[in-house]
């Protein structure tokens, strides 16, 4: 009888498929990799060839230039391949544009990498589809039961309420470059700003893109280009290393505020040197990650990067199989920011993309 | 509660001073008595409720949580109140509930608390989170446990109640406040005599009343604190302006003895008081009766054996115990080393300037005439050469056989006024180099509050002869001394080379030729029969990272333990590896 192990085992350096001789999201180059997501923690550079979602692979080219791997491969949601005996298919995670879910399937065995996912509605990607799975893998990024994300708007609603009661200050909303910043974007359209919102260099191709595959983000300024009065009671999007940079002084009495479900605890705003904490992730909270384990009708679950031990805990008490991953390198998406801030001063001029669609 | 709950909340997460002082006087500006007394108090430490120990708030979790998701959710959060105000599942919708526009006041719940049996609290206070939100729980569990931490001290939140008779005086209807501007210090200087909720305070800065008097006749006053001095700030300083003196390895104390009106003539009131103003009388009854004269010294309290200050590892022993004992007090015998004379009889000396003080103080001694109170003798330098000499050989400079308790030298200026808090100029404090040691980290754990979610409590040793070659051996547990930074660049570290989990804590890689290497510093070395390598440091702290040294190459037992002897031996200064 196939056991889970004999379609996926783990390494250090990611979840291996001996089988079909490729890795899931590796963190280290390897000959053939399927990759989740665009994300840097995720998304290496230097694979021999890479399958993903076009966007996935269309995000990784935007951060590391045409050379990225030695061949790509696009695959749509829900499109199947074969590797030496494996079935693979790639389902929406609901985490940022072109996240997926990797299905493997051998031997009449299903296993499911999910990457990082959120099982709530994103206006800016595809929701997370369920699938009923033998194994499941999860991440554990907010597997703790403090984590309630709880509803976007009224953190979005706690941005604008700034804006009124501040309207001679700045506010820089920290956000991961891709996905997070284009989500805010999108709410706040959603919740009526009119006004130009602000980037910071760093942010601009990946908003461009997401402005190019069909989500219209209203009227988009560099930060760079503008006065300082000018800037005054505005909205401008920043990653979460700039807020305590240099870049900031360019802005009147800049408020610092940062979109993350980290924001939840105190201490972690605090280290920041966050004035307003908004909780808004891309990552599913204590709940959604258990109702969808629960919901995939997995027997055996293998948790990674994050709090490992909670989740792990809650399936044993629930009578699921479970154990934790030890892979070094996932969860380092803030650090990821520290790059893309610096590379700011080596951004293009403000994109075609973000003009076009400027006030749509 | 709402309203207090967001103070507290917006207070946490403001960085800057002014604009703390702005939030809290706009909060007592635009709150009615006796609620924003009550803040007062609550920000203050004047409220405690003893039947609320955090112990009980861990058993209403406990009855709503799996009890290993709450351990690890602490562990992660770093703080009791949060971790609960955020774990608390969502009350259930029930009828008979308060509605929500029945809004809860800060005054009900300390009315409600002051007259509810311990019984009937775990009910009520359980009621009150189902009613409050995350911020409401949060900030009412951290109301009733004690310890609001929000980055406020009661001084800054005394500067924002002082601040409310500003924008009276700008109206200009109390000649009073017109003539004199109103501070934190015009405040510390009647708040023994104020009790919560301090409603002739406010009416006093609204100018609707006159001053309060105080009329405790054994007050604590505000002590003046030093600052460190670097090494370099000496070269701005002049030494004639300066007298100098040892720093004494005890607690700082403040003892009080003042007349009571109403008392037959001599009877004194008697208090001694710890530096943040607590009393601790009743741990020292012996130095208490020593206290004949009407006065205020400041000094520090030691412990005087056989004519010889001890160390503060033998302070400690004492200090620790819950009850005092005529055996506690024979082997321990509390002593006053005096430095300073804050009042004399009914006069206030604080606005003298230290020389003058000085010699009232060697007069005030004399009269005194205790054996359990002296004075602390002042340094013979003229030059700074000289003070850095008697720095570094305090026995020789005249400590003679206390210099096992001196961790220093203080400079005071002898213009300098007594003014509370810590100015920056009059008074320095210049403790003697550090120990340090070249260690290995060997275990991390999460660290708590701030430094929660980071990697940030070390336990590191030295290498020892084992059975089977060199190992190492843990000497200690330092958990401050980085940069941010640093910090940073360590939790990485541990998390990339974590070689086994216990709980919350993480073994690292600890190998002759893998692993992270630390510059230790610490104040003093004793022997200890808890620790396996026989030794425990005294306030350790990482003064370096070592990326460049090979774990191999750290530093041995043998040598901590040729430090002690050193240390024994009455050699004390401390050393650069």
């Amino acid at each position: 009888m196939t056991r889970p192990e004999d379609i996926l085992v783990p390494s250090p350096s990611g979840v291996c498929c001996k089988l079909g001789g490729f890795h899931i999201d590796p963190t280290r180059p390897v000959e053939r990799a399927v990759i989740t997501h665009a994300h840097s923690d995720h998304a290496r550079a230097g694979h021999g060839a890479v399958l993903a979602t076009q966007e996935t692979l269309d995000l990784m080219r935007l951060r590391y230039g045409e050379n990225f791997a030695g061949m790509t491969q696009a695959m749509a949601y829900g499109e199947s391949v074969n590797l030496d005996g494996t079935k693979i298919t790639l389902h929406p995670a609901g985490h940022v544009l072109g996240s997926a879910q990797v299905a493997v399937e051998a031997n009449g065995l299903r296993v499911v990498a999910s990457g990082d996912y959120k099982n709530v509605a994103d206006p800016t990607c595809a929701p997370f589809e369920l699938i009923r799975c033998d194994l499941f893998i999860t991440e554990a990024t907010f597997a703790l039961p403090v984590f309630h994300h709880g509803d976007p708007d009224a953190e979005i609603g706690k941005l604008l309420h700034s804006l009124t009661l501040f309207p001679e200050r700045a506010h820089l909303v920290g956000a991961y470059a891709i996905g997070k910043a284009q989500r805010v974007i999108a709410l706040l359209r959603e919740a009526g700003y009119r006004a130009p919102i602000y980037l910071h260099g760093a942010m601009q191709a990946v908003t461009d893109y997401y402005v190019k595959r069909g989500g219209a983000l209203g009227e988009l300024r560099l930060a760079r280009g503008a006065g300082k009065t000018d800037l005054a009671g505005t909205i401008t999007l920043c990653p979460p290393s700039a807020l305590n940079d240099l870049w900031t002084r360019r802005f009147p009495d800049p408020l610092a505020a940062f979109a993350s479900g980290w924001m939840r605890v105190r201490a972690r705003a605090r280290q920041q040197g966050v004035a307003l904490p908004l909780v808004i992730s891309d990552h599913a909270d204590w709940n959604g990650l258990t109702a969808t384990i629960a919901a995939t009708g997995a027997s055996e679950i293998w948790v990674t990067h994050g709090q490992e031990d909670a989740l792990v805990h809650w399936c044993a008490a629930r009578g699921l199989k479970a154990r934790p991953l030890d892979i070094v390198g996932y969860g380092e998406e803030e650090e990821e920011s520290a790059d893309t801030a610096a590379s700011e001063a080596n951004a293009l001029p403000l994109g075609a993309g973000i003009r076009d669609d400027g006030g749509a | 509660m709402n309203r207090f709950a967001e103070l507290l909340d917006r207070l946490a997460y403001e960085p800057s001073r002014n604009n703390k002082l702005r939030l809290l006087t706009d909060y007592f500006r635009s709150t009615a008595d006796p609620e924003r007394g009550w803040a007062l108090a609550a920000l203050t430490g004047a409220l405690s409720f003893p039947h609320a120990k955090p112990g009980l708030i861990r058993s209403l979790i406990a009855e709503r949580a799996d009890p290993v998701l709450f351990e690890l959710s602490y562990d992660y959060v770093g703080d009791l109140s949060e971790t609960v105000a955020l774990m608390w599942p969502a009350a259930p919708a029930n009828p008979s509930a308060e509605r929500p526009e029945d809004e809860l006041s800060l005054t009900r719940v300390i009315e409600t608390l002051a007259t509810l049996g311990k019984t009937q609290l775990p009910r009520q206070l359980a009621q009150w989170l189902d009613a409050l939100d995350e911020t409401g729980r949060w900030a009412l569990i951290k109301l009733v446990t004690g310890g609001l931490r929000v980055g406020v001290s009661a001084r800054l939140t005394k500067a924002a109640v002082a601040a409310l008779a500003d924008q009276n005086a700008h109206h200009g209807n109390v000649p009073e406040i017109n003539a004199r501007e109103i501070n934190a210090h015009d405040i510390e200087m009647i708040w023994p005599g104020l009790a919560p909720p301090y409603r002739e305070l406010f009416a006093w800065l609204e100018g609707r009343a006159d001053r309060p008097t105080s009329s405790d006749p054994a007050p604590f006053r505000p002590p003046m604190l030093a600052q460190a001095l670097d090494d370099a700030d000496l070269s701005g300083l002049n030494a004639t302006d300066f007298k100098a003196e040892w720093k004494w390895d005890g607690i700082r104390v403040q003892a009080v003895a003042g007349k009571q009106d109403g008392y037959p003539a001599g009877a004194l009131i008697k208090r001694l008081y710890s530096r943040t103003g607590e009393e601790i009388s009743k741990s020292f009854p012996d130095l208490l009766d020593s206290l004949r004269l009407p006065g205020a010294i400041d000094g520090e309290l030691l412990i005087m054996r056989g004519g010889r200050i001890q160390t503060f590892n033998v302070l400690q022993q004492r200090l620790n115990r819950k009850t005092v004992t005529a055996k506690l007090m024979a082997e321990f015998p509390a002593h006053l080393r005096a430095y300073d004379l804050l009042a004399d009889g009914d006069e206030d000396l604080r606005e003298r300037p230290f020389a003058e003080r000085r010699t009232r103080l060697e007069t005030f001694v004399a009269r005194l005439a205790e054996p359990h109170i002296d004075l602390s003798p002042l340094i013979d330098f003229h030059r700074w050469d000289e003070l850095i000499a008697a720095r570094k050989n305090p026995a020789a400079w005249g400590a003679g056989a206390d210099a096992a308790a001196v961790e220093g030298v203080m400079l005071k200026r002898r213009d300098a006024l007594y003014l509370p808090g810590r100015p920056k100029g009059p008074w320095w404090k210049w403790k003697r180099d550090p120990f340090v040691i070249d260690v290995v980290l060997m275990y991390a754990q999460r660290g708590h509050g701030k430094r929660s979610s980071f990697y940030s409590d070390y336990t590191f040793g030295v290498w020892t002869r084992g059975e089977q070659g060199d190992e190492l051996v843990p000497v200690g547990k330092a958990y401050f001394g980085f940069t941010d930074e640093e910090l940073s660049q360590i939790d990485r570290f541990v998390r990339r080379n974590t070689v086994e989990r216990f709980g919350p804590v993480r073994e690292v890689v600890h190998e002759a030729d893998r692993g992270l290497v630390v510059e230790v510093a610490f104040e003093g070395l004793q022997r200890s029969s808890r620790h396996k390598s026989g030794l425990a440091m005294r306030f350790p702290r990482i003064s370096r990272l070592r990326w460049d040294k090979p774990p191999a190459e750290a530093d041995r037992l043998d040598r901590l333990e040729a430090m002690l002897r050193r240390i024994e031996q009455g050699h004390l200064e401390g050393q650069t590896a």
